[in-house]
């Protein structure tokens, strides 16, 4: 867990109401404040929810549109050799607003509500090896719902990096900044490989066996990733072909490098928290199990999350994961819909005391680097016993 | 087209245009190209019929990826509701059969309550204009004249209709029409079709026409009564041995049904109502299609009564975020217990984690 901004308690004006103890040593809200905490987020979904309609589907199908263009205008532009950069740029953008304003949300089934077939979570697709199959797995179910929680959520270092002191150091870890390096530079096959769990079959927690129903799809996708941009397309160009070969290569570095530094700022940045499973089971069902809140599962999405400022095109490029807030509260709302949220969002935060880690790109970015290259190096000792304190559990 | 839809279908084109397949790109040209998807655009739509539940025959032209129809099929028809809630239900095509690429007809029923444009039935019937697009499948289903048109036998062919169910007859009786039959090889034809008044009778004129006309072709009209076998014995005496197409509502069909006790000359087609079970209720039966199983709706999600059962249906976050979970629910009124939302619409994709069953309900798992 980190140790610079996390959440001030005592401050907040709704707290007055409140009489029992905060839920844990490290949740400030009592029970009382984070179910109300939940139900104001609740009453932000329903407000969205009840106003879907024509708007939210002209938005989409324009971003399509305008992907669609920059698609066939890129392949094409590659038939001359002095517009190659122009080229290069016009796939590079395609390829980003496919994959992340259009790809990653519909894949969260943003837009099924609307029926079209080609908008729909299960029938999508994207220009990246990743299959989206098991992509959903892995991100919708897993990072989605065990956001930040060390041992649960893959996404934190990606089973590669060191994002969090918690995560034990070792010698390996000095790679750091290289690994990094490498997975910017990679990054479509780094998530493509993400669902094999390399780390975990290392380990000895997942059996090498649990991967075979895995690898059909995924050598599908890859090769037909490679065959359209390696082959085809720099055929289809005759004499040009190394040219073609080079720019479509360089699209897809652009795209990964876009992507891995938005993507990196959604949960990396200083005084982003990270939880314990523990920690999390806020209450127990009717059979006696300990389980999360949902008031406390919104809990951990704020501060779980941070987002970057910027205008409204940096927002669409970044398939408004800059909202990575709204997003991680709301993953199944139309991503055009979070900036519209925020404001509220972080009013609610303010009132009860809540981080809302917010800043621009090349903050949120300096700082994602700074905390990449300090945790290679073992945490010291003083700083890694920032434990809770002693649990206090409902006193309700 | 032909080259060119050979072309747009290739391999290569595929291979090009992966993963999001040539028709993602060329709907964005224009709607009405397709290399497999069948869309169409509306090129008429005539009254047939007024009231509270008007009926139109609506002409489409489809994409040239349309391959025709038998006489007496249906096809699914996707509509963008108000709201860009695309919806699809299934319509008879009511003109006789169709060529690949040909126009066709479909006569609906304006169903369900009279907000102009809230089912695809009032959209097609009150709302859609020359020019709009819609969405299609291919031509499906097996109630049809299975003898070629080429070698007719000269078995005397029965059509017991009610309502809108009059729709496939009329393709049948259309298609016999158009294609030279015409009563002189001794080939009897009856056609009983029950409807609620006159006002309410589908293709009038045309069956007068059709009934004036010198062709051995029986047309019978009954306005405000319901089928009895008394009658059908009257008209049709070994009724039980005649080929027999019947469609309309389910309590007719129940009534033919009895009638023909296992005749294998009968062949069935129902026309579907979405039964709306009121709010608040637990009641009612949920039943897993997939599986087989049964059991009285305890009022829990959809996910907890199947696993209940013993079945593991896939799922993931159980909060309604991951679509893990998402089943297709057939029939029955489901509510979104987040929402509160509920919704009675046939073939609709739900999240099983947090959806409701409100009365029967019968679900893909």
């Amino acid at each position: 867990m980190s140790t610079t901004t996390t959440s001030t308690s005592a401050s907040t004006s709704t707290a007055s109401s409140a009489t029992t103890a905060p839920v844990s040593g490290k949740v400030p809200l009592t029970a009382e404040q984070l179910q109300a905490f939940g139900e104001e987020m609740d009453a932000i979904r329903q407000a969205v929810l009840a106003d879907l309609g024509e708007a939210d589907a002209d938005y989409i199908r324009k971003v399509v549109k305008y992907q669609r263009g920059l698609e066939v205008a890129g392949r094409a532009l590659f038939y001359l050799p002095p517009a190659w950069p122009l080229a290069v740029a016009a796939l590079s953008l395609s390829k980003i607003l496919d994959n992340m304003e259009i790809g990653h949300n519909v894949m969260h089934g943003q837009y099924d509500w609307m029926g079209d077939p080609g908008l729909n979570s299960r029938m999508f697709d994207w220009d990246t090896a990743c299959p989206g199959e098991q992509w959903k797995y892995s991100h919708n179910y897993i990072h989605h719902t065990f956001t930040n929680i060390l041992g649960k959520d893959r996404d934190i270092g990606y089973g590669i990096l060191r994002m969090d002191e918690d995560q034990k150091w070792r010698p390996y870890y000095l790679g750091n900044p290289v690994y990094a390096f490498a997975l910017m530079m990679l990054f479509e096959w780094g998530v493509a490989l993400h669902d094999l769990e390399v780390e975990n079959i290392v380990s000895g927690k997942r059996k090498l066996a649990d991967n075979k129903p895995l690898y059909p799809g995924l050598l599908r996708k890859i090769r037909r990733q490679a065959l359209k941009d390696y082959v085809l397309f720099p055929a289809l160009t005759g004499p040009l072909f190394p040219l073609t070969f080079a720019g479509n290569a360089v699209a897809n570095v652009v795209r990964n490098i876009w992507a891995f530094n938005i993507i990196f700022c959604g949960h990396f940045p200083a005084g982003v928290e990270t939880f314990s499973e523990e920690e999390c089971l806020d209450d127990v069902d009717d059979k006696g199990e300990p389980v999360e809140t949902r008031g406390h599962w919104y809990y951990r999405q704020v501060l779980g999350s941070a987002n970057i400022s910027g205008g409204p095109l940096f927002h669409v490029m970044s398939g408004n994961l800059s909202h990575q807030i709204e997003h991680h509260l709301f993953p199944d709302l139309p991503a055009r819909r979070y900036p519209e949220v925020a404001q509220q969002v972080q009013e609610i935060c303010e009132r009860y005391g809540l981080t809302y880690n917010t800043g621009p790109l090349p903050k949120q970015v300096g700082s994602v680097f700074k905390k990449i290259c300090r945790l290679a190096l073992p945490t010291r000792e003083a700083k890694a016993t920032t434990a809770a304190p002693a649990e206090e559990q409902l006193a309700a | 087209m032909s080259i060119a839809g050979t072309i747009l279908r290739s391999r290569a084109v595929a291979a090009l245009t992966s993963p999001h397949g040539v028709d993602r790109y060329l709907e964005q040209i224009n709607p009405m190209w397709a290399a497999t998807e069948v869309r169409a655009r509306v090129l008429d739509v005539r009254r047939e019929t007024g009231g509270e539940h008007p009926v139109a025959t609506i002409t489409l032209q489809p994409t040239s990826t349309w391959r025709g129809h038998r006489a007496g099929q249906y096809v699914q028809v996707g509509v963008d509701l108000p709201g860009s809630r695309r919806t699809t239900r299934c319509f008879t095509i009511s003109c006789a059969a169709s060529l690949p690429g040909e126009t066709i007809q479909l006569t609906v029923r304006a169903q369900g309550e009279k907000r102009p444009g809230q089912s695809v039935s009032r959209w097609l019937v009150e709302r859609a204009q020359p020019g709009d697009i819609v969405h299609l499948s291919q031509a499906e289903g097996d109630f049809v004249l299975e003898e070629s048109p080429a070698t007719p036998t000269n078995n005397h062919l029965l059509f017991l209709t009610g309502g809108s169910g009059i729709t496939p007859a009329m393709s049948i009786l259309r298609t016999l029409l158009r294609d030279g039959y015409d009563g002189k090889a001794g080939r009897r034809v009856t056609f009983l079709h029950f409807a609620r008044s006159a006002e309410d009778q589908i293709f009038k004129r045309e069956l007068a026409e059709i009934a004036a006309a010198d062709n051995d072709v029986d047309v019978v009209l009954r306005h405000g009564s319901v089928f009895s076998e008394f009658e059908l014995r009257r008209l049709v005496p070994s009724y039980a041995a005649t080929d027999t197409w019947a469609c309309g509502p389910a309590p007719m069909l129940d009534l033919v049904r009895e009638a023909y006790a296992d005749s294998p000359r009968l062949r069935t087609e129902l026309f579907n109502v979405a039964s709306v079970v009121p709010s608040g209720a637990a009641e009612g039966d949920v039943a897993f299609a997939r599986s087989g199983k049964q059991a009285a709706n305890t009022g829990t999600t959809l996910l907890e009564q199947a696993e209940a059962l013993g079945l593991r249906p896939t799922s993931g976050c159980r909060m309604g975020i991951c679509f893990s979970c998402t089943a297709t629910k057939s029939s029955g009124t489901v509510r979104n217990v987040l929402t509160g939302e509920e919704s009675s619409l046939p073939d609709e994709e739900v999240r099983v984690c947090v959806t409701a069953p409100v009365g029967d309900c019968v679900v893909d798992l």
